[in-house]
């Protein structure tokens, strides 16, 4: 196989002996990208001249056998919510058509840092907002198994690209469902770190308290490499831990013998696909067979996920998107008045959906309603976190499907907002309680789409969740029609 | 839970929103199917619990910046984004009091 | 005059631009005056994906200000966030405290009313300027996150002189504090009135209407005297006050409503989520240590023996109550010297109260120089002069000047002679019993020392060699 289609990890080492050069890396995947992107659709734009530059900077460490680390020469990709220096940064909107922030996002900077060769920003959902990247003001992206379905959301661009093999690594956020659902729809693996442990400083904001930054690629150790790259503490984001960060690598070699298991019966019930519920459990008996020691547990207020989640997120996003008034940045609409301005800016510049949230959310902390809404939605918030840090006293991780149907039709949900919602039915308690999840491909259902199973570990216990995760996958990688047609 | 045009109207003012007739229409039955769905989370019982508003590493509050002066940015690169500026100044339509 | 049937009820908020070096969560200069957008960064221009960093220095601040007003320090203080749109606001909301807030309770002393009882007082960030031009508002934001406190008063003020007293005695507490200008025009200390009225002996509150836009002494009586007045005529004329907004028009002198009446009232206010909850440890609030204020330095002056007037006058501006801490011994004495020399210097433009040349710790020299009679009181009044201008020691400041007195006696002595030997005519006059030529022959004698002669010491020489010029004398 070219060492292009190989996971990162293999790349990294492949860097590391010297068989390939970043520079080749990164025309093999701006080659890729302009052979297959005019059908997919992932990217919204690449960053070419940085990507040259960059690649010929890790060339010359490589060369100098002082590689600033095992990313040094790879080529990744980021969802278009990180703020980049120079380079036009829209978050899927209208709003922030042509805007070009003045700094990098922590996230980003440590990438440079570590050598990671960005080339370019990936398609989303406007605002992260949806689960199926239809929501993007620049058009879907499509799924590389089935190009008439969705690559799932808000980071689809981000699950399409690494599924394609565009890039071995990209970068996505996570606030109901988004690097996790996308990665079980396309077949890779994605996961969301716990809340804090990836500064989000100059990350488009959705709903801050659920926000979180997180790597996709096409296996866990492919993950691990940058979820530690990107780690740790940042004072420019004060809700970011101080808490170490461990050696997520080298955690992965490790057995799983002994580890417990927990199966939540609420996350197998009513709405799940046959088919994707037969390729969890087998994956479930994967894990039984290495040593897992398999535990039905119960989270009973999960099932109120969705319903909490569609308030804190939308009253948080209502705020958040405040700032887009057409003043300081972005698009603003002819007006002669100021309150016409600030409402046919805000009217034209953001999407139906992105306005159903404002709404939504601005009603829920309106006056009246905040006790009924938002307060009452945070209490069941605590509920929600209080039966996972129950189940945590008994089991190492949680075990589940990561979205109850493979990868859905693009169209399929646009004009059912709540139907949309239902499929990160499974992903939003994690966001609610603030704890780390993974998602790895367990298999594929008879259209021959990939089915993703969710890993759900305990607060700043990564290194236990890529370890189970690890054991978990299955070996081997089929590669989607799309590029085994190129 | 119903919701009507006039409440619609009323929360698309406060989030500065200039919804069309067509658009208040489709999200008042939107949003009240939307809230009906949400309607559950009356039922479940949580009296004595307080409010999670954190869910990261928070118990340790906050870490907080010494007060040291930072550079800003220059004015060239803080005016450059904006849709209308004087070259000091962003610039907004006359706001009435 | 119907006004008298009827009391007043009247609350102060405060918001008072705190004394940092840098914003309240971002590393932005606070310094007044700068070109507009030259102190912002993307956190205090609200940039997309820009966070909240916590300056310690506010909290401080703070917590300074609770100690001293015996509020109730929280433990455990959450953020909120006050949701609005207006072009000098980037975020679309202000990063304030609602729920639980860093102080509660406490009191402002106010000389003459007691002391007038606190709600709370909370963290929070200022939003910047508009300033509004013919065709369009030009928005300068370098003043987006000053940090502020919002000191809320109880409405427990009647009047609207007292409410001036207060708010005189609020700011003066701050600049003691070291944590506030006290700069009304420059708008770090503004002012904003709660007010409502009811009929006397009534204990139920009237509707109460909301002053914005007070921003000097004067205009807060103006503002509060027209209000009240406002809502007697209205109610007295079988109207009903309206909850609302109303601004001061300080050119007419009268409040009137808010055109953008829907933008006061749904904050929707809600925790912060880019910010944990602010603790405050043991240590951190031991930490902070609070100085005097105005009313106990004003008993300290009067135990120490200075008159009450010249306690007030020194209390009045915390520049002068260092200099005379300083200055360092008889306070008496010290407490004249501020408000007499030191006061007119400073009225002339001699100096400079902010950026002062002299040592204080000097005066007490030149008393010396006067008391042991190296110089005269008036030369002594001209060193302190001199002294504050320059900051030159009084001993060069003495010689530079040449206004040491001769005291020397063998050189007095010649002198006294000489104008004794030259005026043989008036020395009989004087043995003759005209005392009053005692005068003239002192007078000589200065005239030849050049006004440096010791006038005590020549009076005793003249006395000894005449002889006493009166009845006792003539008779030996
Ligand atoms: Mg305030
Ligand atoms: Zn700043």
């Amino acid at each position: 196989m070219k060492t292009d289609l190989l996971p990162l990890s293999q790349i990294s080492d492949a860097l590391a002996s010297g068989e390939v050069s970043p520079e080749a890396l990164l025309e093999a995947s701006l080659a890729r990208i302009r052979a297959v992107d005019g059908k997919l659709h992932a990217f919204l734009r690449l960053t070419e001249n940085e990507a040259h530059a960059a690649a010929k900077a890790a060339a010359q460490r490589r060369a100098n056998r002082n590689p600033a680390g095992p990313l040094d020469g790879i080529p990744i990709a980021l969802k278009d919510i990180y703020c980049m220096e120079g380079v036009e940064t829209t978050c899927g909107s209208k709003i922030l058509r042509g805007y070009i922030p003045p700094y990098d996002a922590t996230v980003v900077r440590k990438l440079k840092q570590a050598g990671a060769v960005i080339v370019g920003k990936l398609n989303m959902d406007e605002f992260a907002m949806g689960s199926s990247t239809e929501n993007s003001a620049y058009g879907p992206t499509m799924n590389p198994w089935d190009l008439s379905r969705t690559p799932g959301g808000s980071s689809g661009g981000s699950a399409a690209a690494v599924a394609a093999r565009l890039v071995p690594g990209a970068f996505g956020t996570d606030t109901g469902g988004s690097i996790r659902q996308p990665a079980a729809m396309v077949g890779c693996a994605g996961m969301k770190p716990t809340y804090g442990r990836v500064s989000r400083y100059g990350v488009i904001a959705f709903a801050s308290s659920l926000d979180q930054v997180g790597p996709f690629a096409q296996d866990v150790r492919g993950v691990a490499y940058l979820l530690a790259a990107v780690a740790g503490y940042d004072e420019n984001d004060q809700t970011s831990s101080k808490r170490p960060v461990p050696d997520y690598a080298a955690a992965l070699g490790r057995g799983v013998s002994g580890l417990r298991i927990g199966v939540a019966r609420e996350y197998f019930g009513e709405g799940l696909s046959p088919e994707v519920e037969r390729a969890v459990r087998a994956g479930i008996e994967r894990l039984r067979g290495l040593g897992c020691e398999v535990r039905d547990i119960s989270l009973p207020n999960s099932p109120h996920a969705i319903a909490t989640y569609y308030i804190v997120a939308t009253a948080e996003a209502s705020s958040n998107l405040a700032r887009y008034d057409g003043v300081r940045y972005g698009y603003r609409a002819r007006a002669g008045q100021l309150l016409e301005m600030y409402e046919k800016t805000r009217a034209e510049g953001f999407g139906a959906e992105v306005k159903r949230r404002i709404m939504l959310g601005t009603y829920a902390l309106s006056a009246g309603y905040y006790d009924a809404y938002y307060l009452r939605a945070q209490k069941v918030r605590a509920l929600i976190r209080r039966d996972f840090d129950q189940a945590f006293a008994t089991v190492d991780a949680v075990v589940s499907p990561t979205s109850p149907t493979t990868a859905f039709r693009l169209g399929e949900k646009l004009d059912d907002p709540l139907a949309m919602y239902l499929s990160d039915v499974y992903t939003v308690p994690v966001n609610l309680a603030g704890l780390p999840g993974i998602s790895i491909p367990c298999g594929f259902d008879s259209k021959g789409l990939p089915v993703g199973l969710q890993l759900i570990g305990k607060p700043f216990d990564e290194e236990t969740l890529l370890r189970i995760a690890r054991a978990a996958e299955p070996p081997g990688h089929r590669l989607p029609p799309i590029v085994e047609d190129h | 839970m119903a919701i009507d045009r006039a409440q619609v109207r009323h929360v698309a003012r406060l989030a500065r929103l200039a919804l069309s007739p067509e658009e208040e229409e489709r999200f008042a039955a939107q949003l009240g199917h939307v809230l009906e769905y949400i309607e559950r989370l009356q039922a479940v019982d949580v009296s004595g619990v307080e409010p999670l508003s954190f869910a990261g590493d928070a118990a340790g509050g906050i870490v907080m910046r010494e007060d040291e002066p930072r550079p800003s940015l220059p004015r060239d690169k803080v005016l450059a984004q904006a849709p209308q500026q004087d070259g000091k100044a962003f610039v907004v339509p006359r706001i009435i009091e | 005059m119907a006004v008298a049937d009827f009391e007043p009820v009247i609350g102060l908020e405060v918001h008072a631009q705190l004394l940092t070096r840098s914003k309240i969560f971002c590393g932005c200069s606070t310094r007044f005056g700068a070109p507009p957008n030259t102190q912002v960064c993307a956190v205090c221009l609200g940039l997309p994906g820009a966070l909240p960093a916590l300056n310690r220095g506010a909290v401080v601040m703070a917590i300074k200000a609770g100690k001293a007003f015996g509020c109730r320090i929280a433990e455990r203080s959450i953020w909120a966030r006050k949701n609005y749109f207006y072009p000098d606001l980037p975020k679309g909301y202000q990063i304030s405290q609602y729920e639980l807030p860093i102080c509660s309770g406490g009191a402002v002393p106010v000389p003459g009313l007691g002391k007038i009882g606190l709600e709370r007082i909370h963290l929070e960030e200022d939003a910047g300027k508009n300033i509004h031009a013919e065709g369009g508002s030009e928005v300068d934001l370098n003043r987006s996150g000053v940090p502020l406190i919002e000191i809320v008063g109880k409405p427990e003020l009647r009047s609207a002189e007292e409410a001036s007293e207060y708010l005189k005695a609020l700011r003066l507490a701050l600049i003691y504090l070291g944590i506030n200008d006290g700069n009304l025009e420059e708008g770090s200390f503004r002012c904003d009135a709660n007010v409502s009225v009811r009929r006397k002996g009534e204990s139920k509150l009237g509707t109460r209407v909301e002053l914005k836009n007070i921003n000097s002494f004067r205009f807060v009586r103006q503002a509060i005297e027209y209000e009240i007045a406002r809502q007697v005529e209205l109610i007295e004329g079988g109207g009903k006050v309206a909850q609302e907004t109303r601004l001061f028009d300080n050119e007419k002198g009268v409040t009137r409503p808010m055109r953008s009446k829907e933008e006061a009232n749904d904050y929707r206010y809600f925790p912060e989520p880019d910010l944990p909850p602010l603790l405050v440890s043991r240590e951190l609030l031991d930490s902070v240590t609070v100085p005097k204020l105005p009313q106990e330095v004003v008993e300290m002056l009067g135990a120490a023996g200075v008159p009450a007037a010249d306690a007030r006058a020194i209390v009045s501006d915390p520049r002068l109550v260092e200099v005379h801490r300083r200055i360092g011994v008889d306070a008496k004495r010290a407490a004249l010297f501020v408000v007499g020399e030191l006061a007119r210097a400073v009225n002339e433009n001699e100096a400079d109260l902010g950026a002062l040349k002299f040592d204080p710790a000097l005066v007490p020299a030149v008393w010396k120089l006067q008391d042991s009679g190296a110089i005269s009181s008036t030369a002594a009044k001209e060193v302190l002069a001199e002294l504050i201008r320059t900051g030159e020691a009084p001993e060069k400041i003495v010689e530079r000047k040449g206004l040491a007195q001769v005291s020397d006696s063998a050189a007095l002595e010649a002198v006294v002679d000489a104008v004794i030997a030259r005026h043989p005519a008036e020395v009989e006059k004087y043995k003759g019993g005209k005392a009053s030529l005692l005068g003239f022959f002192v007078g000589q004698a200065m005239k030849d020392l050049k006004g440096k002669g010791n006038p005590g010491a020549l009076n005793g020489l003249f006395k000894k060699k005449l002889g006493e010029a009166d009845g006792t004398h003539k008779a030996k």
